[in-house]
């Protein structure tokens, strides 16, 4: 039982991470249509920009605990943000209106791009860095076994909460947020009623990328090692976590991203890690051909 | 040079720098405790800046220069068209005449059969992508069954080259059909993750099925292939290939043999999707590409359609999967990933989607392109997919990008890509 107790723990704060992924995935897809492949690589960005700062604000001296958190995760935020962007303008914006494959190579180039890019400029060995936030709080104590929740694992818990609370609140009250709900029912409608569809599906990036760069500052918070190529798995992980939330659906992706990495922390708990990601992917196939709509979806009506 | 051009260029350069300084400008290294490092690198940063600057300039100069885009009209493509038709006889005189040209080498031969490999993964993905408009984001996947049936049989039950050939084929075949069922329902995007999780699923049960595969060091000594049961080898004895002919042993005829070996299964994958796509089941597939919903209602068997396209697809990336275990001698769950599928699915949208020379060219160009920056090494992948990006945004439909109808009523008129709808099905 402690165990399930720390399993679920562990699995509840991956999720968060993958959630915050899946956002980005499910907003972008929603309102252009297109999987933005590179958005995993965003996240990777994200990642190294916050390794960066980390090591420049902290292992610096210059500051330390909550307040230098909080500033690596603005400045990873912000740089990120402008990646999302210019992914979005170099290489999306130009396809827009032509045949759907064209987009989806141009972000897989776009993935290669960022990965290597990335590999050139800071090298191809994993990055490690201290603790920030060590230690935690001891739940239940038998003899044989602690449940620990983690200061860190709170803090993404607490963080995640809150960059939803005011994504949520940007998507349903705001003017911006009207806009891109109304790029999403109908482009063109839209387009004709006086929004600006350009900028804001530049805006949907922007703010995709933003979740991601939160996501990605977690992700090295919590595990201290990263590397170039963590984009791709996590990429793959999220996108299933946002069809499993029923694509298109912001609250589906957070609770499919939850649902993923619970699935993913049980099943290395209690049957095998090496396999722990065909557990997550065959859930994707067997929630689609179950639930081609996902949990939350909308089914498409098809008209002729 | 007007001052809102240099304004634009000066916020492309602005935004650049944004995006370098971090992660050019600081260098994260691991120290010697341990403990990361920042190296600094601002002249690198402003070699970028610069460059994004005068790019930006260059790039709005040209704009006004060439002025607006004009559509490609039915003439040009019928153009295009006719030259195609003088292009693909050269190109396959070419490709059969390579090894006898003077001055071809081992390294010429060794591209070649590189070349050769993709493009017939093109045009066996073509069939599941190009002409059914089944997007297929997990082609590798039945390539490593290939390559992994052709080696388990022929590392354990002694079985040669040619028996293994049919039966990796068919249990690809299998694959693809195994994948197709679950599948079925599926449309577009979805279909692409769903075949992209089974991409990965099958390289990580390769991964860690120690026992079967060996796990991540592969299986070695596979066998090479043999010339109607003669061997390459260089002892010279009758029952090798040099002594039955009484010539000098020589290293190269195994290369030779190699690279008419793929010249003929990627002959036979075109021969095959051209053939069928004059039959009813192929233009069952371009129906199928164009409306699945039209398909439905005219009577077309949907199931039977879907599952032909993803068994036939698979059977040829299992042929070029046990050719590659062959060629190389071994084989491990590197050879598979992801990035290998995005190679293959770039080359048959490259090539204009259903457009036989299309890929060719497309695979020459990506995989040649690929060999002629060998030098740059790790940059070799940047620029490889920098050119993806470049390629699709100025060219969204692929380097040949019209189509004829494979069947017509009277007289054949040529399709500007404009007009069809591929992959939506």
């Amino acid at each position: 039982m402690a165990y399930a107790l720390q399993q679920l723990i562990n699995g509840v704060s991956l999720g968060m991470i993958y959630g915050l992924i899946a956002v980005g995935y499910t907003m972008v897809y929603g309102i252009i249509g297109m999987i933005n492949f590179a958005h995993g690589d965003i996240f990777m960005i994200g990642a190294f920009v916050a390794l960066i700062s980390v090591v420049m604000f902290v292992s610096g001296g210059i500051m330390e605990g909550p307040a230098a958190i909080l500033l690596v995760l603005l400045i990873s935020m912000c740089i990120t943000a402008l990646y999302g962007w210019t992914v979005e303008r170099v290489a999306y914006r130009p396809l827009r209106g032509s045949f759907r494959l064209a987009p989806l190579i141009s972000a897989i180039g776009m993935s290669i791009v960022l990965q290597n890019y990335v590999q050139v400029a800071q090298g191809a060995r994993v990055k490690p860095i201290d603790a920030l936030l060590p230690g935690g709080v001891t739940i239940v104590e038998h003899s044989s076994f602690v449940v620990q929740f983690s200061y860190m694992q709170m803090l993404i818990i607490t963080v995640t909460l809150g960059v939803l609370a005011v994504f949520t609140w940007l998507v349903t009250r705001t003017p911006l947020g009207r806009a891109m709900r109304a790029c999403e029912q109908d482009r063109k409608m839209a387009a004709l009623l006086g929004i600006d569809t350009d900028r804001t599906i530049s805006l949907t990036f922007v703010i995709g990328a933003a979740l991601a760069a939160v996501a990605g500052t977690m992700f090295l918070l919590r595990y201290g090692v990263i590397d170039f190529y963590i984009g791709f798995l996590a990429g793959v992980k999220a996108f299933t976590a946002a069809v499993l939330g029923g694509i298109g659906s912001l609250p589906g992706a957070v609770l499919g991203g939850l649902l993923i990495g619970l699935i993913e922390t049980f099943w290395s708990a209690y049957f095998s890690v090496q396999y722990k990601d065909v557990a997550a992917f065959s859930i994707l196939a067997i929630t689609l051909i179950f639930m081609p709509t996902g949990l939350l979806g909308r089914a498409e009506v098809e008209k002729v | 040079m007007t001052p809102a051009a240099l304004k634009d260029a000066a916020i492309t350069a602005l935004i650049a720098l944004g995006l370098f300084a971090p992660i050019v400008g600081l260098r994260t290294d691991v120290g010697q405790t341990g403990e990361l490092i920042l190296r600094q690198r601002w002249g690198d940063v402003a070699i970028l800046v610069g460059l994004a600057f005068a790019g930006r300039l260059a790039l709005l100069g040209w704009r006004r220069y060439r002025g607006e885009p004009k559509p490609p009209s039915a003439a040009r493509t019928e153009a295009i068209r006719r030259a195609g038709t003088f292009v693909a006889p050269v190109l396959l005189a070419f490709a059969v005449a390579l090894p006898l040209i003077p001055g071809t080498g081992r390294y010429e031969l060794d591209l070649g059969i590189l070349v050769l490999t993709y493009v017939m993964l093109g045009w066996g993905l073509n069939i599941v992508v190009g002409l059914a408009g089944l997007l297929d984001l997990g082609y590798v996947a039945f390539y490593a069954v290939g390559a992994y049936s052709y080696a388990l049989l022929a590392t354990n039950f002694g079985l040669s080259f040619w028996i293994c050939l049919p039966l990796a084929g068919i249990l690809a075949a299998f694959w693809g059909i195994l994948l197709g069922f679950p599948v079925l329902r599926l449309r577009g995007d979805y279909l692409a993750i769903v075949t992209l999780a089974f991409g990965e699923i099958i390289r990580i049960v390769l991964l860690n099925w120690v026992s079967l595969t060996n796990g991540p060091n592969g299986i070695s000594g596979i066998p090479r292939p043999t010339f109607f049961g003669l061997s390459f080898s260089m002892s010279g004895e009758p029952d090798t290939f040099a002594g039955f002919f009484g010539i000098e042993p020589s290293p190269s005829h195994r290369v030779i043999f190699l690279y008419y070996l793929i010249l003929g299964l990627a002959l036979l994958t075109n021969w095959v999707s051209i053939r069928l796509r004059r039959q009813p089941l192929g233009r069952a597939w371009e129906a199928l590409r164009e409306d699945e919903i039209a398909c439905r209602a005219l009577g077309i068997n949907i199931t039977a359609t879907k599952l032909t396209a993803f068994a036939l697809g698979a059977m040829f990336a299992g042929f070029a999967g046990s050719f590659f275990a062959t060629r190389q001698g071994f084989i491990s769950p590197e050879s598979f990933t992801f990035i290998e599928s995005a190679i293959i699915l770039a080359i048959v949208v490259l090539g204009g989607m259903g457009s036989q020379i299309g890929i060719a060219i497309a695979a020459l160009v990506m995989i040649g392109g690929f060999e002629v920056f060998r030098d740059l090494d790790e940059w070799r992948m940047l620029v490889f997919g920098g050119a993806m990006v470049l390629i699709m945004v100025v060219r969204p439909r692929g380097l040949v990008g019209h189509r004829t109808p494979t069947v017509a009523l009277g007289k054949r008129r040529s399709i500007s890509a404009e007009h069809v709808a591929e992959g939506h099905g």
